[in-house]
């Protein structure tokens, strides 16, 4: 049976009733097919990203120059590192309510460490870390032993953690980091220089393309179908192209924060991790059918477990890297609308409340959708009520464009 | 029956892989196991057969250790073992598919069949073999399947079946039990699984097998162990069963003698497998 195999040109295009894709033609009617499926995949968010920026470039020009991106991508990075964690809770179908109240107390920590007692500030960040993945432990345990609902006990540890946030900084109220210390500097000062910033595009571009072409040696040797080589030199000089001329526009202004690739990095890797380790595969498909992914002899509570540990060390990050940018850490950290903004990112982003479908980029896609809108109703001078209802909306949106996909795929057997 | 079927006894019984006894387990009110005994040789299929309710599932459940027995020992290849998860009986050998077919719906069809026993290259998935090894198993099985690259959601009930199949047949397990597993099949479907089973058998596989339909039953088992209302109500040799007896041990008829002769006469003359069970 397995010479047979080797003697046909793909063992996967034998079907007659599957659809070939050959020319772009054909990929532009598959995409097409899908999206009325119910695969929406990132799409809206990324159609609503270039409408909100063409509207926001509209009503104010500067919207879009150079500076402006720059600090949007400073700003929107700390919330994004939140925001991934968020989204690795959402692909089990769980919640996590309490990332903000985590994320300020372990800040607050590192402040109250750094500052107050003058620690080294590496430890000081670490024991922030270390405090954040200790949190998402004791959630795993209730979860997976006690078998509480991931809605309670973040719910309570929305509410214990704020408490614990006034109770470590006493009665001082507000912890300023000194400016000139390392993670002020690391998250407001540190920038790429030009070459630098394009040596880091030639390296992403480089890594995309050699390992779709390694897939395609990979593929042929088997007798499956490779993907296509043109698209994929499409797509990797699109990418060369895109991240290039971002480079050249954002260095224009101060160029990529060293911030904005740490959390750049993290999607990058976490995406890895997702969708080519048995970790992430574990993940999706206990977000999927808990109940076969236990059948299947995977370790249900550790998956559960691990996620819960980086959601909250996510948080943790976070939160020590809002404290760097903003200098300062006071009662009001991680409380007023850092669970609402990380949580929306990544239903924005489009990952499903349901589940099982999502992305690692749905993070740093939705964090941009809500940093744009920040911005530019800022730049027109909106108060803040305005931007909070337009969230709102923004998130409802999402959301139905969720629920609406969900019913698609299941009449379209996408599931 | 397109399968033909010959050769019964030309195999030696091997040695005995897998017995149960004393097996009970209770659902809250409902005693779903009763001191259930269970033998499978390798090489051997074994037919479990019942009506609806009658403790099928549970026991393969059990076995396959979805659920811990209330009492009973479980033996795997001669010494006790305690099965204490789905994990421990992949780890025996023991590969299941499950009546409801326990598939992952947003998960495509290699993700599902190499769930729990990905294929590694380094920290990652080796995607490229496990695809190959995929459509190797979906063509011995004749899986009418389009591409295995899509969401299982998307598959019929039927193909949908056939990667459950496929999926028990992924590392190399010693038994191999399969729950309903020709329910939602066509008709070549249906036979390739059948043939699967009998070379399972050759390969020295303990196979457990629970179908509704006699005829498959009889056309590929060794022996046929009946279940009622939770006990062992009776075991067969194949050759020596016939339908009728069957179909009174299922329905707990077989201990009332009038009963018996009243189902035999009802039952139509030719009924498959009726003549050649018969001695
Ligand atoms: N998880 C459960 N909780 C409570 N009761 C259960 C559970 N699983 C099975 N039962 C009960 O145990 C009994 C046996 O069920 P089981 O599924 O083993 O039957 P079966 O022989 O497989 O039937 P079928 O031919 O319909 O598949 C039934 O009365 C059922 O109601
Ligand atoms: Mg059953």
């Amino acid at each position: 049976m397995t010479d047979q195999l080797t003697n046909q040109p793909a063992v996967d295009a034998a079907d007659e009733r599957l659809v070939r894709v050959v020319s772009p033609g054909d990929y532009l009617r598959q995409l097409a097919g899908r999206l009325r499926g119910g695969d929406l995949g990132m799409l809206p968010v990324i159609f609503g990203l270039v409408a909100i920026c063409a509207f926001f470039y509209s009503q104010e020009p500067t919207f879009l120059s150079s500076r402006s991106l720059v600090t949007m991508t400073l700003y929107a990075a700390p919330l994004g590192v939140i925001a991934l964690g968020i989204v690795l809770v959402l692909l089990l179908g769980e919640i996590d309510l309490s990332v903000g109240t985590v994320s300020g107390f372990t800040s607050a920590t590192t402040a109250v460490m750094f500052v107050s007692h003058g620690q080294p500030l590496a430890l000081s960040v670490l024991a922030a870390i270390a405090l954040g993945a200790l949190i998402g432990a004791g959630y795993a345990v209730l979860f997976v032993w006690v078998g509480v609902p991931s809605f309670v006990f973040t719910l309570a540890g929305l509410l214990a953690f704020e408490g614990a946030l006034y109770w470590v900084l006493g009665d001082q109220g507000t912890i300023n980091l000194p400016r000139d210390s390392g993670l002020p500097e690391f998250t407001r000062q540190k920038f790429l220089s030009d070459g630098q910033g394009y040596a880091l595009v030639a390296v992403v571009v480089a890594v995309y393309v050699g390992s779709r072409l390694w897939t395609i040696r990979q593929k042929r040797a088997a007798g499956l179908t490779p993907p296509n080589l043109l698209g994929v030199i499409v797509k990797g000089a699109a990418l060369a192209i895109g991240l290039g001329w971002l480079t050249y526009y954002l260095g224009i202004d101060r160029g990529w924060g060293y911030l904005p690739v740490l959390f750049a990095g993290l999607v990058v890797l976490m995406d890895l991790l997702l969708r080519r380790t048995r970790w992430g595969r574990y993940v999706y498909a206990v977000g999927g059918n808990e109940e076969a992914a236990r059948r299947a002899g995977i370790r249900v509570g550790l998956v559960y477990g691990s996620v819960f540990v980086l959601c909250s060390t996510f948080a943790a990050l976070g939160g020590v890297l809002v404290a760097g940018q903003l200098t300062t850490v006071s009662q009001s950290s991680g409380t007023t609308d850092t669970n609402l903004t990380a949580i929306a990112a990544a239903v924005i982003g489009g990952t499903s409340l349901f589940g099982g479908r999502g992305s690692a980029y749905s993070a740093l896609l939705g964090i941009l959708v809500l940093q744009a809108i920040r911005t530019g109703l800022n730049l027109m001078n909106v108060d803040s009520d305005v931007r909070l209802i337009v969230t709102g909306a923004v998130l409802l949106l999402a959301v139905a464009i969720d629920s609406v996909a969900r019913r698609a795929r299941s009449s379209s057997g996408r599931g | 029956m397109s399968v033909t079927y010959n050769e019964v006894a030309v195999r030696d019984t091997g040695e005995v892989v897998l017995s149960l006894t004393g097996i009970n387990k209770r659902f809250g009110a409902v005693q779903a196991l009763t001191d259930v005994d269970l033998t499978v040789r390798a090489g051997e299929v074994v037919a479990l057969v019942g009506d609806n309710g009658a403790g099928k599932s549970t026991l393969v459940k059990t076995i396959a250790g979805v659920y811990q027995p209330d009492a009973g020992v479980i033996e795997f290849a001669g010494s006790p073992v305690t099965v204490a998860g789905p994990a421990g009986a992949q780890h025996l050998g023991i590969a299941t598919v499950f009546q409801d077919l326990a598939l992952c719906d947003n998960l495509d069809v290699v993700a599902n069949l190499f769930l729990g026993k990905e294929h590694s290259l380094g920290p990652l998935m080796n995607e490229v073999t496990m695809e190959r090894e995929a459509w190797r198993l979906l063509r011995s099985l004749s899986a009418k399947i389009p591409s295995v690259r899509i969401p299982v959601a998307g598959l019929s009930g039927g193909q949908r079946q056939t990667v459950a199949i496929a999926r028990s047949l992924v590392g190399n397990p010693k038994v191999v039990m399969l729950d309903e597993p020709t329910a939602a099949l066509g008709v070549a479907q249906t036979a390739e699984v059948l043939n699967l089973v009998e070379r399972l058998r050759e390969q020295g596989l303990a196979v457990i097998l629970i179908s509704h339909n006699m005829a498959d039953v009889q056309a590929v088992s060794d022996r046929i162990v009946v279940l009622r209302l939770g006990r062992n109500a009776a075991e067969f040799t194949t050759e020596e069963a016939t339908t009728d007896q069957l179909v009174a041990a299922i329905t707990g008829a077989s201990d009332n003698v009038v009963a018996q002769r009243a189902a035999r006469r009802a039952g139509p003359a030719g009924h498959p497998g009726h003549s050649e069970g018969e001695q």
